[in-house]
């Protein structure tokens, strides 16, 4: 057994330095193989290009955002514009950042691998708690952090939008930086995450509840009312249960909100927004400031524009849909985002971390402008949960559709745009079905993860029947 | 008698008044018409008529013309136009063997379709609003849809690149314009004798737009009176040049065809127009010819011209000016009456060849790429034969070079990466600082405007080739910005190649007769060049669909939000059977309504107990009570608010 798990690690990191090896071989060919224009990979909003061209104007004392090109940060083009137009001789151009992505990736994929430790300690510790691990040392915990990390790096999303040039791979690092924060409690580091991601992507805002749930009530563990009932079995048992442990229990009845850290949280959110606005503000000070950064950002995903085609559904109902009705459209759209956080918060306020996979696997469903490298994000953490999801329905199925979608996406795509013999509606058709399984997908995580808790708490009362 | 006398009063008074206008417009008011005839190097025959109408600077508003048109006059005056042109054109000039380094092809060389600028006396806030007024009236004027040039996307405000420095032009194109007679019949209308008399008589319809080459150019500048009081005069230059193939009969394909007025138009001319101070014809004859009869001097041997070996002229010139490589025959058109029409022939009899001078660079523009969804445009320019002859090279640090400016808007559909920017000379990839020594970029906005590049190259004299090469995404529209044939494909106007150090003109040694277009020639014009109009095709979504993707992506979101919503709420039997063992102890909400409705019915508060159904009974009562007076406040309060307001 201790030799198994020293052979863990060791073949974690075997695998891990494969799929760095193999993004550097992918990222050394020429022309990127021309993944850097595929429009499932990169968005208007993190597009390569368009933040070279952004910084073209840029150097040329324009704005970054004159013309419709770049819509992204204006840090995220102070840090990468420079590495856009230096070129090494005889290797292929954008190297730089290619290997500022790769980078990025890896990181992503330890700070995973360091929430998924914890929330594996955490598992571990409630079941122990709730008495299933006490007799049966044979049900071993599934080391999550691990294949997380080793899901994440493998994921050919991921590595497609690595290697593809998209800036996506940064957002991913500062989401999964704001989780790790919160999941080891170091509240400036999840403050700075947060913020980044906001700043970056937008989407990312609906992180506040899980972040805000997990400081105050602490990780994932399943709901309070088992460990009362638990505890209540065992005070009526009343064998070995010190004075302590009593006391606890009392204490449990209403799970402490930790005000303090969530106060804590907040002030450095709004610490890190204004360092973050300042350093804007700075950047752009002749080219309209914060405001214009927040029109052609902001405004740019929630007006919707921009009707080149992605994997997502909007593009294309935007350009059908009467310019009179536009306007409620776009307001519908944007608050069906919004109307599933509150029922989901109240339903999953015990699991926070899996509430937020499920808030960020929503937005990637809903976003203006979706890339593969949302739904890498959102399929890795959610191999954070292998342990509470192993009873998912429709596994299958949805890994074939995942597949079948991602194979169709270039075929339909070059049909319609590069051959002509097809229509706008071949490639449309295949985003609304990667529309429905990742719906299908998100629905069915969320329910296993119910009937996981629901399961629990049936055995919990088996388990004090048993033992009353 | 003093009744006739009282009658013939106000006559009078009408006579001298109209003798006075009479004779204060025909001092100031001047009208010419001229006639250019020109035979090409490919067996072709341009002719270019000409004419001019100038209305002096005068003090008073709303003034009666004699001449000049009212509506050109009410233009100026409304939109304080300062310059302005228009032009409508078919077909392509073709610079390598019509010339390019002549003011003729300068000015008359134009884009395909409707090109428009304007400059105006405004403050700089007003111009864009100066424009667009400007563009509707013109689209009235000469029925055409000029008024596609007032949105946004489709002007731009050239800064240097268009040649003409100032920050109040607006220069706009459509080059799908179809252009015909509906397009020359209003131009025609500003004419003082239409196409009745004088030389416009000449334009019969399907000989004109048979022609390989016909463009339509009407310029207006104001010139400015210098006095205090005065206003502006006008100086309006119509031109219509036409590009047309004589037929013939020659079975040699090295003759140059022999052709007259009658063979080219149909018509012959039978007097001026009474109304032009001047109108005359000129025949232009250029290279080698210009060049052998050149030692030919004397006004004796200057009979020999137009009656020699290599060609005869059906009628005798009134003069002749020569210039360093061309000859003009001057006809006087005066002297033509109804019998004795004026119908100038050529009839060459030996065959001849020559070229015409060139622009120092040819310009062509291509696509390149394939699909729909990315593609560059280049721009290539070729040195041509005639390069190393002109003037106009700039000598800077001991190196030769040649100054090129390149002016060319973008359609905002068409995304150009201006840092993909590639230039090559003689298939070398030059860095920017190296060739490029101006630019000015103005990003396209999505759907708010076009964009516009302008560059300034300097190129070495002994250069061959040079290429730009930028690269661009292909924009997808909403399905009502597309138009009735949208598989047909986008234009993107013509590339505006100019050459700020070269300048062409004619100048003939002789003093010229006052004659506007001799005048117009001696100017010193930018030699300029249009390059092809690109056809960009673009994505198109299913002009059928939309209801279809309507209904179907909000079957997706209700997917997505039932489904979730309905895996949220439920509940297993179990888990309601947990919730009702945890109700019976804790009745809270129930229990307090409960209570509330037994007093209400004045009895006393009954235990609730889940197996009486009495109790039950009682319970959905209260509920059913509880939810009507819901309803009914909340109406109560809707009917206060809303008789509130």
């Amino acid at each position: 057994m201790a030799e198994e798990q020293n052979k863990k690690p060791c073949r974690f990191w075997i695998w891990a330095s494969a799929s760095v090896v193999f993004r550097l071989i992918l990222i050394s060919f020429p022309g990127n193989l021309n993944l850097s224009s595929r429009p499932e990979v990169s968005t208007p909003l993190t597009s390569i290009r368009r933040l070279a061209e952004g910084y073209w104007l840029k150097q040329a004392s324009m704005s970054p955002y004159a013309g419709s090109m770049y819509h992204g940060s204006p840090l995220l083009l102070s840090v990468l514009g420079p590495l856009t137009v230096q070129r090494i001789k005889g290797q292929p151009s954008h190297l730089l950042c290619s290997l500022v992505f790769v980078i990025a990736d890896i990181l992503s994929a330890m700070l995973l691998r360091g929430i998924g430790q914890k929330l594996q300690m955490a598992y571990g510790l409630n079941a122990r708690l709730l008495g299933f691990l006490k007799s049966s040392r044979d049900k071993v915990i599934l080391p999550c952090g691990d294949i997380a990390a080793l899901v994440y790096l493998w994921n050919p999303f991921t590595i497609v939008s690595c290697v593809g040039l998209s800036t996506s791979p940064i957002e991913t690092l500062a989401v999964i930086l704001a989780l790790f924060g919160a999941v080891t409690r170091r509240v400036p580091l999840a403050a700075f995450g947060f913020v980044m991601a906001t700043h970056l992507s937008l989407y990312p805002a609906t992180l506040a509840i899980p972040m805000i749930i997990l400081l105050g009530y602490g990780l994932d563990a399943p709901p309070i009312k088992l460990f009362l009932q638990t505890r209540s079995v065992e005070n009526e048992k009343s064998s070995t249960s010190t004075v302590t442990k009593q006391a606890k229990s009392k204490q449990t009845t209403h799970l402490p909100f930790l005000w303090k850290t969530v106060m804590h949280f907040l002030f450095w959110v709004l610490l890190w927004s204004l360092y973050v606005l300042v350093l804007c503000a700075l950047s752009l000070n002749k080219y309209g400031g914060v405001e214009e950064m927040f029109k052609r950002t902001y405004g740019f995903i929630l007006s919707i524009e921009d009707l080149s085609p992605n994997i997502g559904v909007f593009w294309y109902f935007f350009a059908e849909v009467f310019d009179f009705f536009r306007n409620f459209f776009l307001i519908v759209f944007h608050v069906n985002v919004l109307f599933m956080l509150l029922p989901l918060a109240i339903r999953l306020k015990h699991r926070p971390c899996f509430l937020a996979f499920v808030y960020l696997a929503i937005s990637s469903i809903l976003k203006s402008y979706p890339s593969v490298g949302d739904s890498a994000l959102y399929l890795s953490l959610c191999a954070l949960f292998v342990n509470e999801l192993v009873d998912m329905k429709f596994s299958f199925f949805l890994f074939c559709g995942y597949l079948g979608i991602s194979l169709l996406s270039p075929v339909m795509h070059n049909l319609w745009i590069w051959r002509g013999t097809g229509n706008a509606n071949f490639y449309f058709g295949n985003a609304i079905g990667y529309a429905c399984f990742q719906i299908v997908f998100v629905v069915e995580s969320v329910s296993a993860m119910l009937n996981h808790d629901r399961a629990l708490r049936r055995s919990s009362s088996n388990h004090g029947e048993v033992n009353s | 008698m003093a009744s006739l006398i009282r009658s013939w009063i106000p006559l009078l008074i009408l006579q001298s008044f109209l003798v006075a206008i009479a004779f204060g417009s025909k001092e100031a008011e001047e009208f010419s018409e001229a006639l250019l005839l020109k035979p090409l190097p490919d067996r072709k025959v341009l002719a270019h008529f000409h004419f001019e109408n100038r209305a002096p600077p005068s003090n008073s508003h709303g003034r009666h013309h004699h001449l000049f048109p009212k509506a050109i006059s009410q233009l100026v005056q409304k939109f304080r136009v300062k310059e302005m042109e228009l032009s409508f054109t078919q077909g392509r000039w073709n610079h390598e063997h019509w010339g390019g380094f002549d003011p003729l092809s300068s000015m008359n060389a134009k884009p395909v379709g409707v090109e428009l600028w304007a400059v105006f006396d405004v403050p700089q806030s007003q111009v864009d609003t100066s424009w667009k007024n400007l563009t509707h009236a013109l689209s009235g004027l000469f029925c055409a849809s000029i008024n596609f040039l007032e949105s946004s996307t489709s002007y731009a405000a050239p800064t240097w690149g268009f040649g003409t420095n100032s920050d109040k032009l607006r220069y706009g194109s459509l080059p799908r314009e179809a252009v015909c007679t509906e397009n020359l019949t209003p131009w025609l209308k500003l004419l003082p004798c239409r196409d009745k008399d004088g030389i416009s008589a000449l334009m019969n319809r399907p000989s004109v737009y048979r022609g390989f080459y016909h463009s339509q150019r009407l310029h207006l500048s104001t010139v400015e009176s210098g006095q205090e009081g005065l206003g502006s005069g006008i100086v309006l230059e119509q031109t219509l040049t036409v590009v047309l193939q004589p037929e013939t009969t020659s079975v040699e394909t090295n003759m140059q065809p022999s052709w007259s007025l009658s063979s080219l138009f149909g018509r012959k001319v039978v007097g001026s127009c009474v109304l032009a101070k001047s109108s005359n014809v000129y025949l232009q004859l250029e290279g080698r010819l210009g060049h052998e009869s050149k030692n030919v001097d004397t006004e004796i041997e200057a009979h020999k011209l137009w009656k020699n070996a290599d060609f005869d002229l059906s009628l005798k010139p009134d003069r002749v000016l020569r210039e360093s490589s061309s000859l003009l025959f001057i006809f006087d058109i005066d002297k033509s009456s109804d019998s004795e029409p004026f119908d100038l022939g050529l009839t060459w009899k030996l065959p001849s060849k020559w070229s015409c001078q060139q622009a120092p660079l040819q310009a062509t523009r291509f696509l390149m790429g394939s699909g729909n969804e990315r593609g560059a445009i280049a721009i290539l320019l070729k040195a041509t034969e005639s390069q190393e002859k002109l003037p106009g090279r700039v000598v800077t640090d001991g190196r030769c070079t040649i100054k090129a400016n390149i002016f060319q808007i973008f359609p905002w559909y068409v995304k150009v990466y201006y840092h993909t920017l590639q230039i090559f000379v003689d298939q070398q990839q030059k860095t920017d600082c190296e060739v490029l020594k101006k630019i000015n970029v103005s990003p396209s906005t999505d759907k708010v405007s076009s964009g516009m590049l302008e560059m300034m190259l300097e190129l070495p004299c002994e250069v061959k080739s040079a290429a730009i090469s930028i690269e661009y995404d292909k924009g997808f529209l909403h399905i009502d910005e597309y138009p009735p044939d949208a598989n047909q494909g986008f234009d993107i106007p013509s590339a505006l190649i100019s050459f700020p150090s070269h300048h062409a003109s004619l100048d003939f040694q002789e003093e010229l007769s006052k004659s506007p277009l001799l005048s117009s020639f001696k100017e010193k014009s930018l030699v300029r060049s249009y390059t092809e109009v690109l056809l960009v095709p673009l994505t198109t979504p299913d002009f059928s669909m939309p209801y279809n993707v309507i209904t179907i992506t909000c079957t997706i979101f209700a997917l997505y939000f039932g489904s979730l919503l309905n895996v949220l709420r439920r509940r297993i039997g179990e888990e309601e059977r947990f919730l009702k063992s945890q109700g019976k102890k804790t009745f809270g909400l129930k229990q307090l309504l409960s209570r509330l409705t037994a007093k209400i019915r004045g009895r006393p508060i009954e235990p609730p107990s889940s197996d009486s159904p009495a109790a039950q009974s009682s319970f959905l009562s209260s509920k059913l009570i509880f939810k009507i007076i819901l309803v009914a406040g909340a109406a109560a309060a809707w009917q206060y608010f809303s008789t509130d307001n």
